[in-house]
């Protein structure tokens, strides 16, 4: 059987599993819809979690962006699962004992005001979006590279198959398909990494290859590639490029955002107690960190693999570099789709892959006869195209076009899911049409649900310029905007309806601000995006942990001169302060 | 505020206080401010300050979550406001 009749038929068993399951988990109550009935067992909804939590960042794109950031690689490990621990102790027992449907819930009712759960739907809606269309782009990109299909006809199959069980299903189908989906993206994450790990190392574990000396020789594999990459100008594999205050406050940034994130926080509002939601977040960061424990490995074989494939022999002699003509299969599989790009600037019929922008190497590399870094890389390839470097067989390659498939719909669908709570929950129930009948808001919520869909197949369809770029916006603005009013909400009695008001907008504001002054959305960017320029030292990307502190601060400033909430806020507190 | 709740609220209080703690000394002390410090010291084939930053912090963290739910469910028990 080829290749490509292999991919359709595990791809095609992936999604009729993900039917199956939606027909059997169908919704019948707004309760069920929006928060699955609350039935869901700690164990399960952890795994939901961690599927809705990865996304087609995590399974495409995080292990290639650690190959070649090395030690910076670390803030997105520690900055996407260090969020947990602050999700666990701070916020998902208490607004599961709180007990209604969505965050802006909480944060109307915890302020008492309309125009704090407005501004939270708000917040919500443009964190959101900004993240799901690109997860229907990266549905595209694996349908039309394994499946050989147009991307639009990829998204339109990503959007029919979501739309079936989102519309459908609510939270309860969602649920019960990112169960599923857990399995299909860990499996196909795994599989490749156990294989690579025991061809270079001889031990069949990632993590522990990760420490391990490498069997052709050469040391320990991080020595080995610290070695090989400075030869050819790179920095140190295991240093890193990026400022510490950087490093910090983009990991900061992470962590607080990842904490906001509602289509997140919303996971706990499903498990039937208190206890079941502290459990369930340490489920979900133990199921998260089978992945993130291992993207790192993969990370440095696959840096490995790539330059020892280019660079075969020593560095500066004549035949240490591979000739063109000898390329790997792999090699022009990848070149056709321009994700791996060769142009031949000394015309040596060699491949020469070196850091030509490090000045202090550019004379030796003079002296090689070398006349410029002639490979592009596009990251992305690190994880799609490691079963095809390794040598692996044929059902391998279609395990992981199955699962990159399976981290992109599952957490495109707890993002639509969230978007049409807030609509038709937040916006309608509670504010715009408060005497809609429980059927008219279920039948309101799908129709969200739909429409929401499209928009998300039109994004990922005709994506705006700017959403490569502000994959830091999404996380900024839930740190700077949600996460400080809600801690605030459950941690303080005194933050009132105008400190929290006050706070998510200097939040938000101050952060989208700051990004779009060096990254430009919409606008061409104010100043340059280098270090220099940034206030304290600080890249865009690590603003939303600022952004987080100056809302505390306004939050709690403009709280204290004016009145106190209500008595009934402060029962309310003290109400999601205990489980029973 | 009754005496038992605000007795349960300071109980934990105290618990999410020594968790973050550790939750911050595992990553943005080990693995982030005192990485070149700690990466004098190797441990097998990884220095001690990258691997907390890239495997380390992550374990650590793990455990943290599911210590806090086991205390904090001792200490609902401990003031009879855990739920059955």
């Amino acid at each position: 059987m080829d290749l490509q009749t292999l991919t359709y038929l595990v791809v095609g068993a992936s999604f009729a599993l993900y039917i199956g399951i939606a027909l059997a988990s169908r919704a019948r109550s707004t309760g069920e819809f929006y928060v699955a009935g609350k039935h869901v067992h700690p164990v399960a909804n952890g795994m939901a979690t961690a599927a809705d939590w990865m996304s087609a960042a995590s399974f495409i794109s995080m292990a290639g962006l650690i190959a070649f950031l090395g030690y910076d690689g670390a803030v997105y490990l520690m900055g996407w699962t260090g969020g947990y621990v602050l999700l666990a102790l701070l916020l998902a027992p208490y607004l599961r004992k709180f007990g209604k449907f969505t965050v802006p819930d909480f944060i109307g009712d915890r302020y008492d005001s309309q125009t704090a759960r407005v501004v939270a739907v708000l917040c919500l809606i443009l964190i959101s979006f900004t993240y799901v269309a690109g997860q229907m782009r990266g549905v595209g990109i694996v349908f039309s590279r394994f499946l050989n299909v147009d991307i639009s006809v990829g998204l339109f199959i990503g959007m029919a198959i979501v739309f079936f069980y989102a519309v459908l299903g609510g939270m309860k189908g969602i649920t019960y398909t990112q169960v599923a989906q857990y399995w299909v993206l860990i499996l196909a994450y795994l599989v490749p990494a156990v294989f690579i790990s025991l061809q270079v190392t001889g031990t069949p574990i990632p993590q522990i290859a990760f420490g391990s000396p490498v069997v052709d020789g050469g040391g320990f594999l991080l020595e080995k590639l610290d070695r090989i990459v400075t030869e050819l100008g790179f920095g140190a594999y295991t240093a890193g490029a990026k400022s510490r205050v950087d490093v910090f406050f983009i990991t900061l940034a992470l962590m607080i955002g990842t904490a906001g994130l509602p289509h997140v926080i919303v996971r706990f509002f499903t498990v039937p107690r208190v206890r079941d939601a502290r459990m369930s977040a340490g489920w979900a960061l133990l199921f998260i960190a089978i992945l993130y424990t291992t993207a790192p490995a993969v990370g440095a074989l696959a840096r490995l693999n790539l330059t020892e494939t280019i660079q075969p022999g020593p560095v500066g002699a004549v035949d240490g570099n591979l000739a063109y003509e000898d390329r790997p299969l792999w090699f022009k599989t990848w070149e056709d789709t321009g994700l791996l790009r060769f142009e031949d600037k000394n015309a040596d019929g060699r491949i020469q892959y070196y850091d030509d922008t490090n000045s202090e190497f550019a004379e030796t590399a003079r002296g090689y006869g070398w006349r410029g870094n002639e490979l592009g890389v596009d990251r992305d390839i690190m994880v799609l195209a490691n079963p095809e470097i390794a040598g692996l067989p044929d059902w391998v390659i279609a395990l992981v076009a199955a699962g990159g498939i399976a981290a992109a719909l599952s957490t495109a669908a707890g993002l639509l899911l969230v978007i049409s709570a807030a609509v038709s929950h937040d916006l309608l129930k509670s504010v715009f049409a408060r005497d809609i009948s429980e059927r008219g808001e279920l039948l309101a919520g799908r129709i969200s649900a739909a429409v929401a869909i499209l928009v998300a197949g039109y994004l990922g369809y005709n994506p705006p310029g700017f959403v490569a770029q502000v994959v830091a916006l999404a996380f900024g603005l839930a740190a700077a905007s949600l996460f400080p009013v809600i801690l605030l909400g459950i941690f303080s009695v005194r933050v009132n309806k105008y400190g929290a008001v006050a706070g998510m907008l200097s939040g938000l504001i101050f952060t989208l601000s700051y990004i779009i002054y060096f990254k430009g959305v919409f606008v061409a960017p104010f100043a340059e995006n280098v270090a220099a320029n940034w206030l304290f030292g600080i890249s865009p990307e690590g603003i939303g942990a600022l952004g987080a502190v100056l809302n505390f601060a306004v939050a709690t400033g403009v709280s204290a001169l004016t009145p106190p909430p209500p008595a009934a806020v402060r029962e309310l507190v003290e109400r999601i302060r205990v489980p029973s | 505020m009754s005496t038992n709740k605000s007795n349960y609220w300071q109980d934990n209080l105290r618990l999410v206080r020594f968790c973050l703690t550790i939750w911050f000394v595992v990553s943005f002390g080990f693995g982030i401010l005192l990485v070149d410090v700690l990466n004098q010291v190797q441990i097998g084939g990884v220095r001690l300050g990258f691997w907390f930053a890239q495997q380390g912090s992550i374990y650590a963290f793990v455990v943290l979550i599911f210590y806090y739910a086991w205390r904090m469910s001792v200490i609902d028990r401990a003031h009879g406001v855990n739920e059955d």
